[in-house]
Formats: structure tokens, sequence, C-alpha cells
């Protein structure tokens, strides 16, 4: 006879435990088997089930994955994404971290004809590989303390455009991630971590900063600095 | 008023938006999940134009392959002017910024797909529909087109056989709400949902604008065509592009045979291959020779996805595959204007259309050439002719009686049965009796079996009684759905007795052009299903 293993659900503050089949299967479908078979009220968000949609994305031991990406362990703890709005059980609202794209103008600003080459594509290959499930943002330190944070993957879309060679106002982007933005990144590289697509917001943090410089920006914290050297006087 | 309400918030919607709004009008996208979790994102291969970048290729061949795949149920015209466009749908893309890979001469990209005479298809790694959709997305929020998630469609509101607008649920709120509009363009996807645990398709793909416009006195053609992909996974059904094949994958039976000209149109590669599971053999894919540096370069994602379902490295093991449903030929009838056969002001695009485009067989690459190119052909034509501005009217009688449904169940449908089991055991009935090979007796008792569900619905009722973000609720209209469209695949399946692209049944192995060059058409007349065959005239 088939055994059960057991995982753990925050469910709106509230851990409850579940028993789901032993044979290994994705997160996803033991969310599905809980809600076809014990619990029709389980809340959760999927679609695609192949790891493209970016719907499925939640915490498990603290550790933000793609439930359809992700083959569950006895006692794994399965919460929502964290710095969401929680609507219900893993579900979560994702409108209000959707204005990070609206509010740092992520697209070609002002599109103009451009040769590119393999090689440039190759550059922000990755970078176009994002599927907006928000794992970035929910293990972004940052958000703790400012929850005006751009956040990771809005900065990588940013990176992505600036680096097109389509694009013919790239200040117009570097503009727009000053404020909340690059300088308030910490540079933990826990959003790379979890990505599951591989791409290393960081680094495109990085290279946005790299970019700002050329356009007079500085790192304002940087300024803000007392080194105890004077000043002032 | 709202000009244009869009209803789908995939390629296909967001291409929509982005013409209307470009010529003046209003437009609102509505969609049941978030416009980036659309189906678009799921499709790898890539976009059919007869560029010539790689391969010598010309328009002319890309329509004639497209003909010869569609078996005689296309529109020719149709067909002429969407490979016409190919070309300005790409330029258009990439205009907006899609990163298409590139030749070594810095051109757009094109690989090789089943059934097409050329390198035609153009591509982003295996990441084609993702980046498009994508790439679309940025560019609405850059245009200001505004977008409302989580917004399941109820019904179209009909007057005088004219879309007024839909109601839908909101999903957060559990609201009923109405949206009106001078013109509705419907969006909303395939009907793979049918084959449940046998699809490439997302769990959403549940054929609910379909279902809307046979409801609304709307007509829906040739839905007995569902193309069967060859190459999923055989656990958990998940796409293998048929670039992996394009690329020199081989297809192979136990004894690491080969079997069929792996890169013949999708119909028959997927007979040929349900043909040797018949006999008893395992059917795998073969990509090992093509090396690990090469397949991580032009199939990442589905080198991924042979780790996590199959736990096997492609590079040096055979992938266990089978066929399974992957597209809906059929859908809403429409004109060459998109217009909805039976509804004024209404329009149809992207795969819950019957644009006359694929016929009986899909080539791939078209679909998302279909949803970029007449996306944006169904926008145009919306803008124009505007209705006279009429005023916004009061509640109307189809928001009322769907709010009284839904209350209904929520709060006095009776929960006796689980239509989560029901749905499962439908899917692998589907998959089973009205897949690949059909037979008429097994296509009767299906139906039969389905009308009793059918006729059961009101004791189903759901277990969770919550008013907001209640995905139980959404579940089970998807499921109600499915079953009205599923009656109708069945039915026209069983009328058409011949082999034809991707119906095939073993008792009728041939085409019969003098009865069935027809397009199945169905629609409901005083609460009964219609149907007739019209006669394909060019």
């Amino acid at each position: 006879m088939q055994r059960d293993l057991k995982i753990a659900i925050n469910r709106n503050g509230k851990i409850e435990h579940f028993g789901v089949p032993e044979e290994r299967m994705t997160l996803l479908k033991a969310l599905y088997y809980i809600k076809n078979t014990t619990d029709n009220s389980l809340t959760f968000s999927s679609n695609c089930r192949s790891g493209v949609c970016g719907t499925c994305a939640v915490r498990v031991n603290g550790k933000e994955v793609l439930a359809c990406s992700y083959k569950y362990e006895e006692d794994d703890l399965i919460e929502p994404l964290k710095y969401h709005e929680v609507q219900r059980d893993l579900k979560v609202n994702k409108q209000k971290v959707r204005e990070t794209l609206r509010s740092s103008t992520v697209w070609l600003q002002a599109p103009q004809e451009a040769v590119i080459t393999e090689q440039q594509v190759h550059l922000t290959e990755k970078q176009s590989d994002c599927i907006l499930c928000d794992s970035c943002y929910s293990s972004c330190p940052v958000l703790e303390v400012n929850p005006n944070f751009i956040g990771p993957f809005a900065l990588t879309r940013a990176y992505r455009y600036t680096a097109d060679p389509r694009e013919g106002n790239i200040q117009a982007i570097v503009d727009n991630v000053q404020t909340n933005g690059i300088w308030d990144c910490t540079l933990c590289g826990n959003c790379t971590e979890v990505c599951p697509q591989g791409i290393d917001p960081k680094m495109d943090i990085t290279m946005l900063r790299g970019t700002a410089s050329q356009f007079g920006y500085t790192d304002p914290n940087f300024q803000a600095m007392d080194f105890g050297f004077g000043g002032g006087f | 008023m709202l000009d244009i309400l869009i209803i789908g918030s995939g390629g296909a919607g967001l291409s929509a938006a982005l013409s209307a709004k470009q010529k003046g009008s209003t437009v609102l996208v509505v969609g049941k999940s978030y416009p980036t979790a659309s189906q678009t994102s799921m499709a790898q291969g890539g976009m059919n134009a007869a560029l010539g970048n790689v391969t010598p290729d010309s328009i002319q061949a890309h329509i004639d392959d497209t003909i010869h795949s569609a078996h005689s149920l296309c529109n020719v015209q149709m067909v002429k002017e969407f490979c016409e466009d190919a070309p300005k749908s790409i330029e258009w893309l990439n205009t907006l910024g899609v990163p298409f890979d590139r030749t070594v001469d810095s051109k757009v990209a094109q690989r090789q797909l089943g059934g097409a005479s050329s390198k035609r298809a153009c591509y982003a790694q295996d990441y084609t529909g993702l980046k498009i959709l994508h790439t679309l997305y940025d560019t609405c929020l850059k245009e200001g087109v505004e977008m409302l998630e989580e917004y399941f469609l109820l019904n179209l509101i009909v007057e005088e056989k004219t879309v007024l607008g839909a109601t839908f649920l909101d999903v957060v709120t559990g609201e009923v709400k109405e949206i009106r509009a001078n013109k509705t363009i419907l969006a909303t996807g395939g009907y793979g949902g049918l084959y449940k645990n046998y699809t490439t398709n997302s769990e959403g793909a549940t054929g609910d604008g379909i279902a809307a416009v046979l409801r609304a006195g709307g007509s829906l053609s040739d839905m007995e065509f569902v193309q069967f992909h060859p190459t999923a996974l055989k656990g958990s059904a998940t796409l293998i592009s048929e670039s992996a094949r394009g690329e020199g994958g081989y297809l192979v039976n136990s004894k690491e045979e080969r079997f069929i000209d792996e890169l013949l149109p999708r119909d028959v590669v997927a007979r040929a291959i349900a043909s040797e599971m018949a006999k008893g053999e395992e059917v795998f894919l073969d990509v090992r020779h093509l090396g690990e540096e090469k397949l991580l370069k032009l199939m990442p994602q589905e080198v991924q996805l042979c780790k996590l379902h199959e736990g096997i490295d492609p590079a040096k093991e055979l992938i266990p595959i089978k066929p399974v449903a992957h597209y809906s030929m059929g859908g809403i009838d429409v004109n060459k204007n998109l217009e909805v056969t039976g509804l004024k002001n209404c329009y149809a695009v992207g795969e819950c259309s019957n644009a006359k485009i694929h016929g009986a067989n899909r080539l791939g690459g078209n679909s998302l050439l279909e949803i970029v190119s007449l996306g944006r052909l169904a926008g145009r034509n919306a803008v124009g002719n505007m209705p006279p501005c009429c005023s916004d009217a009061t509640t109307t009688k189809q928001l009322q009686s769907d709010q009284e449904y839904i209350n209904g169940l929520l709060e006095e449908y009776p929960y006796q049965q689980n239509f989560y089991t029901l749905q499962d055991q439908l899917g692998e009935k589907f998959y089973k009796h009205a897949g690949i090979v059909r037979d008429n007796t097994e296509l009767n008792n299906l139906l039969n079996e389905l009308r009793v569900i059918k006729a059961d619905i009101d004791d189903m009722g759901i277990g969770d009684k919550s008013q907001e973000n209640n995905t139980n609720l959404v579940d089970f209209l998807q499921f109600q759905n499915l079953l009205e469209i599923g009656e109708v695949v069945l039915d026209a399946a069983l009328v058409r007795d011949e082999s034809r692209g991707a119906h095939y049944k073993s008792a009728f192995p041939e085409k019969e052009d003098k009865l069935y060059k027809a397009h199945s058409v169905y629609w409901i007349e005083d609460k009964v299903l219609q149907n007739k065959l019209v006669k394909v005239t060019k």
C-alpha cells in the first residue's frame, strides 16, 4: 500500500499538515493532489506546469522555488512569497509588484535601427529568459527595510533593454532606476541564488551601475558616508 | 464607453491591443491570469516567415506548405495574406525589441520545423513564445494599455445578436461584474484541456471564450481537428519542441531503430509513433549525437525539463516520449475580417478562433505567426466602423443571471460528486477514444458518457464556499466549459467519416472529398445544438 509523506503548508499564518504520496512528484502535483482529494479550498496559483509561465513560485523551507519544478521532501514547509500581499493560502497579489516594471520604464524607449550580432543577442540572452515569477523579489532583504525598492527582476529587465543595440535612449532607463533602484541593492546575491532561470540580477545591477556612471551618476551611499576625514569646516 | 474590450491577454490579445491603441481606440485587456502567464509563453520552436536568411525561401513556398498541411480545409486567400504579412510581423516584433537569435551575418536566425520546405522559423533559443510575449507585455506597459488580471469570462452580453460586452467573475473579490464595449475581441485560447494529463497545454486551456460564443448563439467550426504533438515527455506530457527534430534529433523504438522521417507533418509523425506503441514498443527521442554543447545552446529549456520530469540527461540518454494533444485547429468560426459568425461587433483571434489558416493540421511555427499577424489584424478591424455611441446601460439580464448562478454555487448547490476525479477520467478517455486514431463506437460511447456527466452537473457543485480567491470555483466553471466544447468535438468527430489531417479513423483511412471537403459548423438554436457541413469553395 502506498504510504503518505507529510508536508506542511502555511495557510494565512496557520501551519497545516497534509499527506501526499510518497512517490516523489513535483510540489505542484502534490498541491493538486491535496486540492482534488483532501481539501478543495487549498488555494495556490499555477498554469503551465513546465516552468515558463512564472505563476507557481512559493517558498519551501524559506527558499523560493517554482512548485512545478521542485520535488518535495518529507516535512517540507510551504509558504507564500514574501513582500507580496497574501490573498489566500499560497496565492499572492503580484499586481503591486508589477508596478515596478512601469515605474522603472523597462521597455525600448527610443527604438532605433541597429545591426545585432550573434554575440550581442547572447549578452542578454539570460536576462530575457525571465518569467516574472517574483522569486528574486521575495528573496531580496532590501525589501525588508525599503518596501519601495524596485527589486531585482525589474532591474534585470532594465539592464536587458539598456544593453540592446536597438535602444536609442539608454539614459531614460538609467534615470528611472536611480531612486529606490540600483544603488539600494546590497549585492547580497540572494536573487541570483533563487532564480529558476539561472539569471544573475546581482551582476545585472552591477552592470547598470557601470552604465549609470557613464551618465555621471555616482553611488549616493558613498557620497553620504562620513569617513572622518573632515569636511564641513 | 470603452471602444474595444479584449478578452484574453496572451500574444493575440496583446497584439490586438497594441494595434487598436495605435489607431486611437480605447482598449482594455482582460484575462483570467497575468498576461505573461498565458499559453504563448510555452511556445518554444519558432515563428514562420519566408525571410530566406538561412536557406532559400519564398512566400509562395510558405503558402504552399501551409495549404498542403491544411488538407483542403483552409481558405487560400486567408493563407496567402497571412504568409505575405509574416515578414512584416517579424519586422514589427524586431522594432519592439524581441531578442531573436541571429545568424553569423547578423540576420534573424531561422530553423527547420516539420512540414516546411525551408529553414523558416525565426526563434529565440527554445523560448520564442516567452520572449515575444514578454516583449509585447513590456510594450503594452509603455503604451499605457490598461490590463485587468484574474477576471474570468462568464458570458458575452448579447442583445439582438449584437455583442455589447461581457460578464466576468472577479476572482480576487468574488464579485460578478460586467464590462461593456462597442467591440469585443476574443483571444481566449484553445481547448487542449479536454485531454487533461495528456496535453502539452497549460491548465488554463479550457476554451472559455469558445464555450461563451456557443452559449451566446455564435458558431464554432472544425472542432474535431485537434493536433497531437509527436514529442511530449512520457511521464509529464511536457512539450519537447519540434526544433529538437529540426536540429537533427531522431525518433527510435525500443530496439533503437528509426521508423519514420522525423520531419514529416505532425499528424503523420504522431500516427507513426502511435502505431509503434500499439505494437508494444516504447518510443524515444534521440538527440545524443547533437552533443551537450549544441543542446544547451539550442534547447536549454528542454534539457532542463528532461532532467526534472524524466530524470534523464538528453546528452547521454534517450528521451522517453509520447504524442499528446497540443493545438486546437477548430474554434470560433470567423470570416476573413475575423468577425464571429452569428454575432455582431465581436471578433475572435488566435487559437480560440478558426480563421481557416491551419485547416486539418497546423504547421509548426504558424501559431506564433497567427497570434501576432492576425492579432494585429483583429485590432485594426475592430477599430473600423465603430457603432454610434450608445448610453452605458444599467445592469443587464446577463449580469443578473450570472450573479444568481455564482451565488447558487456558493450557497445552495450541493457538493456530491468530485468533479476533479471526473475531469481526470474524461481527459484519459478523450486521449484514448477521441485522440490520434478514432473509432465511431468509442466516440459514441464517450459522447453518451459525457452527456450523462453534463446532466449531473447541478449535483456536483464545489466544496469551497468562500467568495474571495476561490480557485475551486474557477476550476469548476472551466470544467463546465470543457464539457460543452467536448460534446461538439465528439459529435463533429463522429460525423466526419473520413481521415483528414489530424482527424484519423481506422475504419475510414482515406480522404472523402465529395462529402467532407467541408467545414463542420456548430451552433445552438432554440437551446438545441445544431450542425451543418459547409463545403469549401476555394
